[in-house]
């Protein structure tokens, strides 16, 4: 009887365990890769003599294939969040109200139905989404005085239902968090359920409901098609020294849409190329600094 | 028992059901309105859609400069992308999951990992795209191409493989594992024969999703190889080789509703003469877009909602 495994066992076993071990880094390693390669794209503009980043963030002048180029994303980055924010606004509500209600007021049944549709919805690929705001949405908007339709409001209105499910489903596994001794110590004083909910449910999972926010927030920032397809694109600055301060049914570019229409038609390695991957990069560190924030809002509440 | 003896209300605690009945129904009303608007848009596409939307839309090649036919092209470019992207993040995002769950230890470097995941699902689809490029299209040297595609789509997607296989993986009892190596067995055959058979239905859940995803995304295909200007000839069997441009479903609804614009004249196949079109052909062209999102929203809702019965499935048939 042999006792000992052979030897191509052993071995066998041991790659397995190495190529796992390689696949558990991978996410890691594309991290570090996405950053790398498109910084490395754009490096060469941001090194050379006639560019700075104080420029790309505070210029309102856009020209990248005038000759000499200009560069200033100001109008870009007002236009990309004052989309972001009119989005969180409509959204904000809607979802903590129904996350809420979902994991508050409704019974089991009818809870077991809201959570298939609201994740159904969340599936919606965001080129459905962008075509939705070209074709119906504008068709709306245009009767509150837009030429085309495509606006700030527009687009925030698309994002806001785009992005109302993630923070709905977020918000409600914050909710769920909240143990349930303190709803049955609450209920046990007396109190009905919407007081229990606004005084103790709320600021029970004041920190997850915050983090649901901030990852809807990056979302919203790094959504592309729906944008680009309902903004119309223009480089426009939507805020105002003078009432009415805000113009939200002016047309807008955002950093997200810039990359994807300019990028099919630029030169390879140009400076406007470059341009576009520094961008990248912009829209890249953003991103990151909302997810990790959101991340360590709810890793407080955890330690805690 | 007589009424003296029965709680009565006191006017505090009637005020106080008001609110509460008022508050339930404005909670009903604004989850309703998250809902509703959807899916009457939803519908408005279908309606939109119906003079085009039949089983040729989807096995017909697009004719007549596009204003006409199906959409087969996009529908096989779209099937290749998510073969493609499954084959590599599917693999990788499952022993991804099983070294988090099984192998790591609780340390600085698997708290990196599970950072990296997170991160690596926030970042916009452009990045991606962007990413895509600079890798797999320029570094790699693949070309714009159906391979480059997918290989971005791949890394976009595989986080959904890795969070639902770590899931998948947890709820398998500990007990399970200890009593496996307790007869000896080492630890990747305890996975292989033990817990990856007892979580193989939650780890395929996220794998349609990665499907899902993968056949809805735009932005990462578009500057990585998607195209809209094929040409195939009648009768001619479509395919793509991998290192070649390619049509998708998302890319082909973005490029139709945004830059297409019908031909103002059209070669008349019987007379051969160059003739404007008419009234019912352009109906149908416009109708085109409308088809095109209709399926596209049909494919991914599916896979949605394979996921979800299979995720419900796995709830009510839990062997332990």
């Amino acid at each position: 009887m042999q006792l000992q495994r052979s030897k191509w066992k052993a071995f066998y076993e041991g790659l397995i365990e190495w190529i796992i071990r390689i696949c558990g880094i991978s996410a890691v390693v594309f991290v570090f890769a996405i950053f790398i390669f498109v910084f490395w794209e754009g490096k060469g503009l941001l090194f050379s003599g006639n560019f700075s980043v104080w420029e790309l963030l505070t210029s309102e002048k856009w020209d990248p294939t005038h000759e000499p180029a200009s560069f200033g994303a100001a109008r870009i980055i007002l236009g990309t969040f004052s989309v972001a924010i009119l989005a969180m606004t409509i959204a904000v509500p809607f979802s903590l109200g129904g996350a809420i209600f979902i994991s508050e007021f409704c019974g089991a049944r009818l809870k077991e139905i809201l959570k298939v549709v609201i994740e159904l919805l969340a599936a919606i690929p965001s080129v459905v989404w962008g075509f939705i705001g070209l074709t119906v949405m504008s068709i709306f908007i245009r009767d509150l005085g837009s030429n085309t339709g495509l606006s700030v409001l527009n687009g925030a209105i698309i994002l806001a239902l785009m992005s109302m499910p993630i923070i709905l489903s977020i918000s409600e596994d914050a909710l769920k968090a909240v143990p349930d001794s303190y709803r049955e110590a609450a209920i046990g004083l007396g109190v009905t359920r919407w007081q229990m909910v606004y005084r103790v449910l709320l600021p029970g999972a004041k920190k997850g409901l915050l983090a649901a926010v901030l990852l809807g927030m990056g979302r919203v920032v790094g959504e592309t098609m729906a944008v680009l397809m309902a903004t119309g694109h223009a480089l426009n600055n939507p805020f105002d020294t003078n009432p009415p301060f805000f113009h939200a049914l002016m047309e807008v570019k955002t950093l997200t849409a810039t990359i994807a229409s300019e990028m099919g038609e630029v030169e390879r390695g140009g400076e406007h190329w470059q341009v576009l991957f520094l961008i990248g990069v912009l829209l890249f560190t953003i991103t990151f600094a909302v997810n990790m924030t959101a991340h360590l809002v709810v890793h407080g509440v955890k330690r805690k | 028992m007589n009424n003296s003896q029965k709680f009565t209300a006191t006017s505090f605690t009637r005020s106080k059901e008001t609110r509460e009945k008022w508050v339930r129904y404005l909670m009903f009303v604004v989850t309703l309105l998250m809902a509703l608007p959807v899916i009457l848009l939803i519908s408005y596409l279908v309606h939109k859609a119906l003079p085009v939307l039949s089983l040729e839309f989807i096995t017909d090649i697009p004719r007549n400069q596009m204003s006409a036919g199906g959409i087969w092209p996009a529908v096989l470019g779209t099937i290749y992308l998510v073969a493609l992207s499954l084959m590599v993040a599917a693999p990788v995002g499952v022993m991804a999951g099983v070294y988090l769950n099984e192998y790591a230890k609780d340390n600085w470097f698997t708290r990196l990992i599970n950072l990296a995941v997170i991160n690596l699902a926030g970042v916009p689809s452009i990045v991606h795209a962007l990413f895509g490029l600079g890798a797999f299209v320029l570094f790699a040297g693949l070309g714009e191409s159906v391979i480059a595609a997918s290989l971005t789509l791949a890394v976009m997607t595989m986080p959904v493989v890795i969070t639902s296989t770590r899931e998948a993986l947890s709820a398998v009892p500990m007990s399970f594992r200890e009593a496996s190596w307790n007869m000896g067995v080492s630890r990747w055959q305890t996975i292989r024969g033990v817990v990856l058979p007892n979580s193989v239905s939650g780890i395929l859940t996220g794998v349609i999703l990665e499907v899902s995803r993968a056949a809805g995304e735009t932005a990462p295909i578009m500057i990585t190889g998607a195209t809209a200007s094929l040409t195939f000839r009648q009768g001619e069997t479509v395919y793509y080789l991998l290192g070649e441009k390619f049509m998708a479903l998302s890319y082909h609804l973005y490029y139709f509703s945004t830059q297409w614009t019908p031909p103002r004249l059209l070669l008349d196949e019987g007379t051969g003469e160059m003739l404007p079109m008419t009234q019912a052909a352009i109906e149908h062209a416009e109708a085109i877009p409308y088809g095109t999102a209709v399926v596209l929203l049909g494919v991914v809702l599916l896979f949605n909602s394979l996921s979800i019965a299979f995720r419900y499935y796995l709830r009510t048939h839990r062997k332990w």
